[in-house]
């Protein structure tokens, strides 16, 4: 595939005194696509954003930002890129409006573009009929549509969003995931971190797994899920000592992948369920095996999480790992 | 060099909004706590005070040139506050990752703290004014004065700014600075001329920047240009020698925490 190469990461690390944040990390990001950091808390998904967005600098290794190094380029790069904080980085004392004013000066905006500019970006995040009170009367929604107005500002050709949804509330989050759809949409280039799980599934065109400082693995929400291995198709048997015939028919079956003996019966591997549940069921007829129970399960970008790090995203980093 | 001015008068434009919509804070930046140290202070001392060794008419004549340069030292030592605010929230990092010459924001730090000093040191004198006390050198006195608070206040906004970059939480800096102003002010000749002080505490006193600034404003406003001349001279040099220290270990402390 010949995409264009938007963002490349090169060997990047960064350790702070003796603890390394980041370590040993290389990725690129393409042109026009939504590229997720999925880890959890501490895992240098943040160092990693920080450096892209020429806030830190790597202890070794480089991140070019379409073609530009953030460090040698450091003052290119700011052109080039939006940035929406973690932390609600608001001014609680100025307005909305006067928030994208004073960004509107800082990247050196004449008024009248400035003015032009702001006006669109308020009606695009719905806070027009807010923009003229301080921040700090506005909810945590429209704080981040804020945030998100703010990073919008430059017309950047990548946007960097850190953790754009947490804590917020159901609706707001999908209004925020509709916001990057859209801007997906319009052509933009979008790295966000994440630790949720579902917001990486349905957002991200493409995701990393960090952990440790590691990418633990890099690919499409649907690769990563088929790379586990397909489908499970759990069986539960009536009479048990009919379980090692009927293995032995479904094995080595074209869209079966593999098959396991469990206490009670088969755990099925499909590729397709499509054409794998008819056959499956067809074996099970003619071998005379009653079925007491049948589960389909479709992994979820949980079993990616816990296949490649050993344990679910909720769960804490273990003492040896985190950060002392 | 337009972009940069863009930057740094935007910049200063938000330090002046956020103090104009806290009507409270306003306020009391105006009638500040310092005008009570001279009011009651200066008034309450008055028979307590020997005049022969304050070398002035009356103890708030006297007390006039300590407060202030108390309010420079105020000013200057909280002036990283907000900054250390915009470091813990994020704005810092927003304003960071914009394409603006890297010391814009600080500037504008410091030309607001500066600016707020001023008008404060302005109050102060107009206040003493009331109470009779006349600058003896007039208004390029006052001027002096005003540079002279300047100077010092650089270092200290410089000192309060690195101390910003450098702490770990916000409850570090507040214990820090509560336990830095009085010494610097015990240890000076704000309250107390250094020959009526006890050895130890006089011997301190000399090393201490702030009595230098206090030993040049008090003969401005006291006795008049040929006493106060030579003071004003040193000060300067003193005040050059501090500004640059404070300065350079303010740009170390910001280059470290902004990679």
């Amino acid at each position: 595939m010949d995409r264009t190469i938007a963002i490349d990461v090169n060997r990047l690390c960064k350790t702070y005194d003796s603890h390394k944040a980041v370590d040993d990390l290389s990725f690129q990001v393409y042109a026009g696509e939504i590229f997720g950091l999925l880890g959890p808390n501490g895992a240098g998904k943040s160092t990693t954003l920080r450096t892209m967005i020429t806030l830190l600098h790597p202890t070794s290794g480089t991140a070019t930002i379409m073609g530009h190094d953030t460090v040698r380029e450091a003052d290119k790069v700011r052109t080039l890129i939006g940035y929406v904080p973690q932390e609600r980085a608001i001014d609680r004392f100025l307005t909305g409006r006067e928030h994208l004013q004073l960004l509107g000066a800082l990247y050196h905006l004449t008024k009248d573009e400035a003015t032009k500019r702001i006006g669109e970006l308020l009606k695009l995040v719905e806070l027009e009929t807010h923009a003229d009170r301080p921040a700090k009367t506005y909810s945590g929604g429209m704080k981040r549509k804020l945030d998100i107005a703010c990073g919008l500002l430059p017309d950047p050709k990548i946007l960097f969003l850190d953790e754009p949804t947490l804590g917020l509330d159901v609706q707001s989050r999908l209004r925020i995931w509709d916001y990057v759809r859209m801007l997906k949409a319009r052509g933009m280039t979008v790295v966000m971190t994440t630790n949720y799980l579902d917001e990486a599934d349905q957002l991200c065109d493409r995701l990393a797994i960090i952990d440790g400082g590691k990418i633990k693995t890099l690919g499409s929400p649907v690769e990563l899920k088929i790379a586990l291995g397909g489908d499970i198709v759990s069986l539960t048997l009536k009479e048990l000592d009919r379980i090692p015939s009927l293995e032995a028919e479904l094995k080595g079956r074209p869209a079966i992948t593999s098959v396991r003996t469990t206490t009670k019966g088969l755990d099925i591997r499909v590729e397709s369920p499509e054409k794998a549940l008819p056959a499956i069921l067809e074996a099970a007829n003619r071998l005379g095996c009653s079925i007491e129970f049948i589960q389909y399960n479709r992994p979820r970008l949980d079993d990616v999480f816990i296949a490649h790090t050993g344990r679910a995203i909720t769960e804490s980093i273990p003492e040896a790992e985190s950060v002392s | 060099m337009e972009h940069y001015w863009q930057e740094i008068s935007a910049l200063t434009m938000r330090w002046v909004r956020r103090l104009s919509r806290e009507k409270f804070s306003m306020l009391f930046t105006l009638v500040q706590p310092m005008l009570f140290w001279l009011i009651f202070f200066g008034n309450l001392f008055q028979r307590a005070a020997d005049t022969q060794v304050m070398q002035a008419p009356n103890y708030i004549s006297f007390l006039a040139a300590g407060v202030v340069i108390m309010t420079v030292l105020n000013n200057g030592l909280a002036g990283g506050v907000d900054l250390l605010f915009d470091k813990e929230n994020g704005f810092l990092e927003r304003l960071m990752s914009t394409p603006i010459h890297r010391t814009s924001v600080i500037l504008s730090r410091f030309i607001f703290v500066m600016a707020i000093t001023s008008m404060q040191v302005l109050v102060i004198l107009g206040v003493s004014y009331l109470f009779g006390v006349h600058p003896a050198t007039g208004i390029l006195g006052v001027a002096t004065i005003l540079l002279i608070g300047m100077m010092f206040g650089v270092g200290l906004t410089a000192i309060s700014m690195a101390m910003a970059f450098s702490v770990k939480s916000h409850g570090d800096f507040f214990s820090v600075l509560g336990f830095l102003s009085l010494p610097m002010i015990f240890l000076s000749s704000a309250l107390v001329p250094l020959n009526a002080m006890p050895g130890w505490m006089s011997f301190l006193a000399q090393f201490n920047p702030m009595t230098w600034a206090i030993d040049a404003v008090r003969p401005l406003i006291l006795s008049g240009w040929t006493e106060a001349l030579p003071h004003v001279g040193m000060v300067i040099l003193v005040m050059l020698v501090f500004d640059a220290l404070c300065l350079y270990g303010g740009a170390k402390a910001f280059r470290r925490a902004m990679g």
